[in-house]
């Protein structure tokens, strides 16, 4: 009889366990922009370990599908890389809020034979490579800001994301504020029409081309260049300072725009002003409800941001983020409060 | 060609016949089902850009201006390419396998096509990347300049591009051509055979006669292949270059609809942007559908063949089955 008797004692321990389990365990789900996905997995993470009756799913599906399922409240928030437009801010049941979580920045890469030294671009010269109009490597454009360097007349080969991505949208944001050829020939969004150049499928696509390829130039997150150790060329900023990117260089961009911060937070701070700004920076952003249905779900998100904008940002330049600047910090803190509970 | 009487059939025999027959009309429905939905979600971009949709060339999602023109012809060009490169290698494989290869072979070399088969996409796209696009950016380099003046052998040494995605789908569609193929060529009458070599054939000219007479079935083997050569998406992504341009040239990067849809569907944003990627998706159906049809039809004409001769084929076709399995 006693095994029998310990044996029911344990089943109905779990049993009560399960239970207890589906009543008290809170599951939020989430979907959106693939470029933050590692730090967010890493947050839902930590968060969970923290809160064990917290589970946040986070699906990174892109940040199209992202705002789509939000507009659709077929999730509870939503994450983007590139701020929602009016007309999809239009298309929503209710008031969305932006909140900036970290930073990231895109690097150009380029390959040329007998080339080591780091190139300059200006956002000039960068505009016109893409656009076809720069198209070999000695070209007196390129030559001209990279004194010392022996360019080659090797053919210019462009290599840019085939799939729609954040990381394209930041990139085409900053070339179409220095060049406004490039607006009106190609302009903003996640996939354009490229004039020119090869496709390749995400990061590790165009790293890939343009490894292979001699004479190529491309563009990846500063992330992807830092953890697979691809050199990149540093870019002219505002004050005419050529930068490369870094955390620091990009966190600095964010805190110049910090001071010009719009309420909502949807700005970019591509070719912000300012000493020591990388120019390809962007903020990523989550996506929230200002006036949820699910008060106890809000409640747990406004936590958990608090959490995400304090603690957590002391996880995001392990991973290769740009943590936020303080300024920014305080002052979605203080937009949290807008969030109806 | 069964003679019982329906009067006699049971009720499980007839709740069987209900329960397939159900079966058969869900495959049905479910087609139905799936052009409907395509057809309904991508009303917005038929109502904007009607026919200029499948005639256009520019697919500007900035501008909301779409144009499919670019990425069928990159569909279809790649899967013909595919197909004239991959039909003589998979036929050749069936023939050896069913009429030369030594028995001892047979099994493990049909084994190993057909394993081909199983390999997934991602890993044929890696391999394309890896292996075969910088071999293609050799043969690209070493071409020498008066070839290069031929349209169908310009531009300048990418590796990724037409001829990439091409040998990659031709490697992919062989397991699907040569199987079926193989089984063609199996139901071919060893009969057919003996009476060529009673003529005085050669093995040569007797393989050939067992080609003829399967020939429509091995057509129908072909535009299997071919559908999947249409169909597959990612490994093309991975070597085609991605951008949509109408060329002839082998080494020019170009686009696939199936690889559009893949690279571009979770950004769309915007609905009329996603409306025209799923008439991308109706597009394909549309010419998958097509080209389906065609095989039906020549399978149909194969059935029909046989019906014709069915007096004299019957009794030949029964004579040869313990011959074959013996």
């Amino acid at each position: 009889m006693k095994p029998n008797r310990w044996l029911t004692g344990a089943v109905g321990g779990i049993l009560l366990a399960g239970a207890a389990a589906t009543v008290r365990a809170e599951q939020i789900n989430g979907a959106g922009a693939t470029f933050p996905y590692p730090i967010y997995s890493k947050w839902f993470s930590d968060y969970n370990k923290l809160h064990p009756d917290v589970e946040i799913n986070y699906q990174s599906i892109g940040s199209g599908g992202g705002i789509r399922q939000l507009s659709n409240q077929t999730v509870f928030f939503g994450a983007t890389d590139g701020p929602m437009t009016p007309d999809q801010m239009q298309g929503a049941p209710g008031r969305i809020l932006h909140l900036p979580t970290v930073l990231g920045a895109v690097v150009p890469i380029y390959n040329i034979p007998g080339v080591d030294a780091p190139l300059k671009f200006s956002g000039t010269l960068l505009a016109d490579i893409i656009l076809g109009k720069v198209t070999k490597w000695n070209d007196p454009a390129i030559a001209g800001p990279n004194p010392g360097v022996k360019l080659p007349s090797t053919d210019i080969t462009v290599a840019h994301r085939s799939d729609g991505s954040g990381t394209t949208y930041i990139f085409v944001d900053y070339l179409s504020k220095v060049s406004p050829e490039f607006k009106t020939k190609v302009g903003v969004a996640t996939s354009v029409n490229w004039p020119v150049g090869v496709g390749g499928k995400g990061n590790e696509g165009v790293a890939g081309l343009v490894k292979q390829t001699p004479g190529s130039i491309g563009y990846v997150e500063l992330i992807y260049a830092k953890q697979n150790n691809i050199d990149y060329g540093s870019v002219k900023n505002m004050e005419g300072e050529y930068v490369a990117a870094s955390l620091d260089s990009v966190t600095a961009a964010a805190a110049v725009a910090a001071r010009q911060m719009p309420p909502d937070f949807r700005v970019s701070i591509t070719n912000a002003p300012g000493k020591g700004v990388y120019p390809i920076s962007s903020f990523t952003w989550l996506l929230f409800y200002e006036n949820p249905k699910d008060k106890p779900k809000a409640r747990t998100m406004v936590d958990f941001m608090k959490w995400a904008l304090s603690d957590g940002q002391k996880a995001a330049s392990d991973l290769g983020y740009a943590p936020l600047p303080s300024e920014v910090v305080a002052l979605e803190m203080e937009a949290l409060k807008k969030i109806k509970l | 060609m069964k003679k019982t009487p329906s009067s006699r059939r049971s009720a499980d025999d007839r709740g069987f016949r209900l329960g397939t027959g159900f079966f058969a009309l869900l495959v049905v429905v479910l087609v139905a089902g799936i052009f409907w939905e395509l057809f309904r979600t991508s009303q917005l971009s038929i109502d904007k850009f009607g026919f200029r949709f499948w005639t256009g060339r520019i697919w500007d999602p900035v501008a909301g201006e779409f144009g499919a023109l670019p990425f069928i012809w990159g569909t279809l060009y790649s899967a013909v390419l595919a197909m004239l490169i991959s039909t003589p290698i998979a036929i050749g494989i069936a023939v050896f396998l069913s009429e030369i290869s030594p028995r001892v072979l047979r099994t493990p070399l049909a084994f190993l096509t057909e394993l081909l088969a199983a390999v997934p996409s991602i890993v044929y796209g890696l391999w394309g990347v890896f292996v075969l696009v910088p071999i293609v950016r050799h043969l690209q380099v070493v071409t020498p300049p008066w070839l290069k003046k031929v349209p169908l052998f310009s531009g300048p040494p990418l590796g990724v591009g037409m001829l990439s995605a091409a040998l990659i789908l031709a490697v992919m569609v062989i397991p699907f051509t040569s199987s079926v193929a193989r089984e063609v060529l199996k139901a071919v009458p060893s009969t057919q055979r003996e009476a060529a070599y009673a003529l005085g054939a050669t093995r040569w000219e007797a393989i050939q006669a067992a080609l003829r007479f399967g020939r429509t079935g091995i057509i129908g083997a072909v535009i299997l292949g071919f559908g999947r050569a249409i169909g597959e998406t990612m490994a093309v992504t991975m070597v085609i270059g991605n951008n949509p341009q109408i060329s002839a040239s082998l080494y020019a990067p170009q686009y696939t609809m199936a690889a559009v849809i893949a690279n571009e569907f979770t950004e769309a944003a915007d609905d009329l942007y996603l409306s025209a990627l799923i008439e991308i998706g109706l597009v394909l159906f549309v010419i998958t559908l097509v080209i389906n049809a065609l095989s039906r039809l020549l399978i149909w004409s194969v059935t029909r063949e046989v019906k014709a001769k069915a007096p004299r084929a019957a009794p030949t076709a029964v004579a040869a089955k313990p011959q074959a399995a013996a």
